[in-house]
């Protein structure tokens, strides 16, 4: 179980039909790739973000796999293209089963 | 992202093709959020008058990148253990059934110019007292709590968080009066040549920033940015913490974090930087 998880997103609030904003999350998370050893020399077991999305509206923006190479307190930045008000879903799929999600809204300018 | 001027990248451009062991701390300005400006390159403090020409900030020895991230909160990976010292600060610990809150309510306004000033004088217990010392000494003495450990994450996060509501203020510890003994003490260990290697604060901090030590850019060594998160080990370091690392570094044996003689140094350290701007959280690499 992974402690202090806390995703945190930066978007625009507001935009006009059509804008490409710019996306930014980070979330806290140890991202233990399964490769190191503890003291007493017994592997560390994988505990990793292993999925990202955003969705807008119900539909698809990014759906990222995630692989053990990654680093620590993963950070995207993505542009996506806003058509209308509503609200950016973005979800953090966790190895141990959690799912952490955050929203954002977006309203007409 | 921030820009930096056409004019620097030429500069830096130049020094790399030179081959030269030199590289100028970059000219670039500090706001973070849009809206602290920082004084990250200034007019030397009187501790070090006659030894340097001016006062630069470390943020101006790093990367393009690395500078970029200080500039945001978002950015700032060392936002994330602020944001957890924040709910520790409101968390209720120890048999008084006291939180920081309990005392101090809104952190943003009761803390607000504290770290500037630290270490200082601290006149009930007649001592010179780190922040990190001042916050374990509420932990046992007000909240009746287990003190955290020196260097432990808790405890620089809490450092950060307090840290981070004095940005923009500009560093002015005290060097006379009561603390002068151990300044004198913190100065005494600056210029004192340690391990192996024989070297002290000064060799590289004062006689060589700018110049290249292997891969790593010597900075002044000012501590005005602490606690810093560090790209190396991505998380939060103390002060303490990176004395150790130095000194470690000369080839000898170091001082204990919390030491008396750390604290004197980093009395020393901060005087230093007197008139530089409040930075912790700072990004470093």
């Amino acid at each position: 179980m992974a402690e202090n998880v806390r995703p945190r997103v930066k978007a625009p609030r507001q935009a006009s039909a059509g804008d490409s904003v710019t996306i930014k999350t980070l979330i806290s998370h140890p991202m233990e790739s399964g490769q190191r050893k503890d003291s007493d020399g017994n592997t560390i077991p994988r505990s990793i973000i292993h999925r990202f999305t955003c969705e807008f509206n119900g539909e698809m923006v990014v759906d990222v796999t995630m692989e053990p190479a990654i680093s620590t307190n993963p950070y995207f930045e993505f542009d996506a293209v806003v058509p209308e008000a509503g609200d950016f879903k973005f979800t953090w799929y966790d190895d141990d089963g959690d799912v952490y999600e955050d929203t954002s809204s977006v309203v007409m300018a | 992202m921030r820009k930096t001027t056409a004019i620097t990248a030429l500069l830096s451009a130049g020094a790399i093709t030179a081959g030269a062991a030199y590289a100028e701390p970059v000219e670039d300005t500090l706001v973070v959020n849009g809206e602290i400006e920082m004084t990250t390159w200034t007019e030397p403090s009187e501790t070090v008058e006659g030894k340097l020409l001016e006062l630069i900030s470390g943020w101006h020895f790093r990367g393009t990148e690395t500078r970029a991230m200080q500039a945001d909160d978002f950015d700032n990976s060392g936002m994330i253990f602020v944001q957890d010292a924040k709910d520790a600060w409101n968390t209720v610990e120890g048999d008084a059934g006291k939180s920081c809150s309990s005392c101090h309510e809104d952190v943003a306004g009761s803390m607000k110019g504290v770290r500037a000033v630290y270490p200082k004088w601290n006149e009930d217990a007649e001592e010179v007292r780190t922040l990190e010392m001042q916050v374990n000494a509420c932990r046992t003495e007000n909240m009746e709590a287990e003190p955290l450990g020196y260097t432990s994450t808790d405890m620089t996060s809490m450092v950060a968080l307090i840290s981070s509501v004095s940005r923009g203020m500009p560093v002015d510890v005290a060097t006379d009066g009561p603390v002068s003994e151990t300044w004198e003490a913190g100065k005494e260990l600056y210029y004192t040549r340690t391990g192996q290697l024989e070297l002290s604060c000064a060799n590289c901090h004062e006689d060589n920033y700018g110049r290249m030590i292997r891969a790593d850019h010597l900075s002044q060594g000012h501590i005005n940015g602490f606690p810093v998160y560090r790209l190396k080990n991505t998380k939060l370091n103390s002060v303490h913490d990176r004395f150790k690392g130095c000194i470690r570094d000369t080839r000898a044996e170091t001082f204990a974090p919390g030491s008396p003689e750390f604290v004197a140094l980093e009395l020393y350290v901060a005087s230093r930087g007197n008139g530089l701007s409040v930075e912790g959280p700072s990004v470093r690499n």
